[in-house]
């Protein structure tokens, strides 16, 4: 894999996104890039779920706010390192992933999807009761929580850094993944989950793997994120309509592809950029959002990876 | 005791208008394999026909709900041509997104229309008394229209040619194709049909509590819970399962916070569907 | 002799229809054995019961002596059995080589990626598909996508294949092409348990012959001896045509 190029781009990329703002010292920048870093790495582990295994997971962002709100907790609570936290948060969601994954990935289509919905919901409800979480009022970071890093305008720069090393990450893996015998049962579990199984390709397992596996950089990401935020509450934290962008980021981008979801992700933000002039346009946000979704899928089902892969054959070797 | 046992007949009578709600999912479910993920969104729109109709024009509630059945249709008809027919015979993952695509477009454009604020039409009905209870008059009246749509139905589907057209489409799209019928004409009422029973079980859930444009999601919910509890395809299977969440509801009300209960529902779903994956009613299908 | 595939006492029924009755079955090695048998006579569900699609209501289903019954199909396919469709499921995203590669990685010899991919070429080239391994199985005619069927279910290196109809809608130049592989398959070292309806094909090409009827053995023996069967000719009476097709190879 370390010879091909594809890898050396991405690190390559991930190095510059993260030091120009860093030795530019360039605050607006960062937060901007930031934003476009987190949303990158929803869109790339969702696309492993749609784009590798064809399903449809509408409540992804429950991987987000849950390790956020481990993370948060173990910071404040317990006074734990950031990155040991955010790690355990990420574990602790992809276990939880694994064991609820078995259950509901049995299901097909449209109720696999609901049934993600409704996770979203339930977890989101059962931590909105959650006293020792904050409640419906949250979590909040005492300013000494950043003391262990520095301060809080270290800390800041130090989560921007981490996040953007998970981005890179959530590429590389996408990549990994797709060139591996893991990502082919996938694939072929997306094509057509019967005939997979036929050909021998253990189904459960896989979805489970995959779903597991989709949140493990979420949910660091979510603790990173939340952190840098310091406050975490519930309906910020597992917000459908952030889940339902992720969506429509990967089919904006391209499914199935490894650039894709990180190309949607930047049309995507430039999209909402344009739109978000007053607060009362965010309802046309989702407006617009629906539209080109169906656009999408109605015409251009492959997003803009697929249609330049149909254009010009021939980028579909180096252009993933 | 006593207060349990109205609680579940209430429930009951709320739970046939579930059903109602469910036969239009399950109908479209059944007859082009495809789940209309834009159905809570059409549920708050009847919801609002109601809140229109009754508020706004100042007519007889009731009224509403011919009007909601004609707009329902209409609007199923549009909606399968744009956003459902191409996605026949595709992999499910695209009717998905395309009925969700749809569902985000109504859901946002109700949001700038009304925002997210509570309404409430008040509809005056009398109530029936019984050993300290009253059951609220627009339950009752809820109740007997939603099994009068569904009986209408049911003789549109087994007592018209359209309905003999629509159930041989449903069971073998390519015979039909055969025989003559126009198919993609008859998906397309179909879904209409569907549509419309989604609205105008909006419009009468609108007459029994208030709702915001967000509503539809927790009926969408129930309306999935019931038709996997009556299995997919199967209208009369829907209308039980309605009554029979209905009843669940009734018992678990005393019990338990309101907003615990789309929990229970959903914990419901997941369990009937692991366990059950063809429904408890399910029809036969090889 | 070694008996590969074993069915014993082999049931199923659906509702009230009895699909499949108290069916023995053996194949053995280096065999071809026919399953025949008017529409509606089970031979689809007991290829179903056999590579684990539904479970049997009664019986064992047994691979190489290994009891098979209730596993579901990908283990199936591990323990060596795979499987070519009547109506054919390409995975149509992916080209020629990725779908044999997926049997060869997934297969009984279950391998990496690498060798998967050298085994599939392989394999293709054997069914004919040598030359196109790059194009996405969408952009195969029928015939290719048959021919795909069939290669993507040996790249497993299974040690028993069930055929189900693989010379249906091929032309009389493909169909004995078709008969042809099937032949090397079996020398190979494959044995082969086969649905077919074309009747100058199976009584060419099997070793023995299993007649259904109504979910249940009707007859079992030669080509020869099964198409004298006066049952058998009893059975498939109401189609005249496939009636001479059997007394004309028999």
């Amino acid at each position: 894999m370390w010879r091909r190029p594809f890898p050396w781009l991405i690190i390559g990329a991930a190095l510059l996104y993260a030091f120009v703002p860093y030795f530019t010292n360039d605050v607006q920048l960062r937060e901007s890039l930031l934003l476009a870093a987190v949303y990158i790495i929803l869109a790339s582990n969702l696309n492993l779920m749609i784009g590798y295994a064809g399903y449809v997971n509408f409540g992804n962002i429950v991987f987000f706010g849950l390790g956020g709100y481990i993370c948060l907790y173990l910071v404040s609570d317990f006074q734990w390192p950031l990155i040991l936290a955010a790690l355990i948060g990420g574990v602790a969601v992809s276990a939880l992933a694994l064991l609820f994954g078995l259950g509901i990935l049995r299901l097909r289509g449209a109720f696999f999807a609901l049934a993600t919905i409704g996770v979203n919901a339930a977890i989101q409800q059962v931590i909105t009761n959650f006293e020792p979480w904050g409640g419906a009022t949250g979590i909040y970071l005492a300013l000494d929580a950043y003391a262990p890093l520095g301060g809080p305008m270290q800390a800041l720069w130090t989560s921007y850094l981490l996040i953007v090393a998970l981005t890179a990450a959530s590429l590389l893996a996408s990549y990994v993944v797709r060139n591996s015998k893991f990502g082919l049962g996938l694939i072929a579990i997306g094509q057509n989950e019967d005939a997979a199984a036929v050909l021998g390709v253990p189904t459960p397992l896989y979805k489970a793997l995959i779903y597991s596996a989709s949140a493990f950089l979420p949910a660091m990401a979510g603790g990173l994120y939340f952190f840098k935020s310091g406050i975490i509450e519930p309906t910020g934290a597992f917000n459908l309509q952030t889940s339902i962008e992720a969506i429509v980021m990967v089919m904006l981008g391209g499914s199935g592809t490894i650039l894709g979801p990180t190309l949607g992700a930047f049309l995507y933000e430039e999209l909402r950029g344009y739109l978000l002039i007053a607060e009362a346009f965010s309802h046309f946000q989702l407006v617009i959002a629906g539209a080109l979704l169906l656009l999408i899928v109605l015409f251009v089902p492959g997003g803009l990876l697929g249609f330049i892969h149909r254009r010009w054959p021939r980028t579909r070797r180096w252009l993933e | 005791m006593i207060g349990i046992l109205a609680s579940v007949i209430d429930g009951v009578l709320v739970g046939s208008v579930y059903g109602l709600a469910a036969m239009g999912l399950t109908l479209i479910w059944g007859v082009m394999n495809v789940i209309n993920l834009a159905h809570g969104a059409i549920i708050v729109l009847g919801m609002f026909v109601l809140y229109l109709v009754a508020t706004a024009l100042g007519l007889p509630p009731y009224g509403a709900i011919p009007i909601t059945i004609a707009l329902g249709f209409a609007l199923g008809v549009a909606l399968y041509w744009i956003a459902v027919h191409r996605m026949i015979g595709r992999p499910a993952l695209m009717s998905l997104l395309s009925t969700f695509a749809v569902n985000m477009v109504l859901i946002g454009l109700g949001t700038a229309l009304w925002t997210t604020s509570p309404y409430n039409v008040p509809v005056a009905m009398p109530g029936v008394a019984w050993q300290g209870y009253t059951f609220t008059g627009t339950h009752i009246m809820a109740a007997a229209l939603a099994a009068l749509i569904a009986a209408l139905l049911y003789l549109l589907l087994y007592r018209t040619r359209i309905g003999k057209a629509i159930r041989a489409v449903a069971n073998n799209r390519e015979g039909a194709e055969l025989s003559g019928i126009p198919t993609s004409r008859i998906l397309s009422l179909a879904f209409g049909l569907g549509v419309a029973l989604a609205g105008v079980s909006g419009t009468l859930i609108a007459t029994l509590f208030p709702f915001t444009i967000l509503s539809g999601e927790a009926y969408q919910l129930k309306s999935f819970v019931v038709t996997v509890l009556g299995g997919l395809g199967n209208p009369a299977g829907a209308l039980i399962g309605g009554v029979a969440l209905g009843l669940i509801e009734g018992l678990a009300t005393p019990f338990m916070p309101v907003s615990w209960i789309p929990i229970v529902e959903f914990g419901l779903f997941v369990l009937c569907l692991i366990a059950f994956p063809h429904g408890i009613f399910a029809l036969k299908r090889s | 002799m070694t008996a590969l595939l074993t069915l014993v006492g082999l049931g199923k029924s659906f509702g009230g229809l009895r699909a499949v009755q108290d069916l023995n079955l053996t194949l053995n090695e280096g065999e071809i054995l026919g399953l025949i048998g008017p529409n509606g006579a089970g031979k689809s569900t007991v290829f179903n019961l056999i590579n684990g699609i539904y479970p049997p209501d009664s019986g064992r289903i047994l691979l190489e002596g290994r009891d098979i019954t209730r596993e579901p199909p990908y283990q199936v396919a591990r323990h060596g059995l795979a499987r070519a469709h009547q109506i054919v499921q390409p995975l149509l995203g992916l080209s020629v080589l990725d779908n044999c590669t997926v049997g060869a990685c997934f297969g009984r010899e279950n391998l990496p990626l690498h060798r998967a991919q050298d085994v599939a070429r392989e394999v293709a080239d054997s069914v004919g598909l040598g030359n196109r391994l790059d194009t996405l199985a969408s952009a195969l005619t029928t015939a290719g996508k048959k021919r795909l069927e069939l290669a993507r279910a040996l790249s497993s290196r299974p040690r028993v294949l069930l055929l189900d109809e693989v010379l249906a809608g091929l032309n009389p130049t493909e169909t004995e092409g078709m008969i042809q592989t099937v032949r090397r398959i079996r020398e190979g070292g494959v044995a082969i348990l086969m649905i077919e309806h074309i009747m100058r094909a199976i009584m060419s090409l099997s070793d023995r012959i299993v007649v259904l009827n109504v979910g249940r053995k009707l007859a079992e023996g030669t080509p020869h001896e099964v198409a004298n069967n006066p049952d058998v000719i009893a059975a498939y009476l109401g189609d005249a045509q496939l009636m001479a097709n059997v007394e004309n190879s028999g």
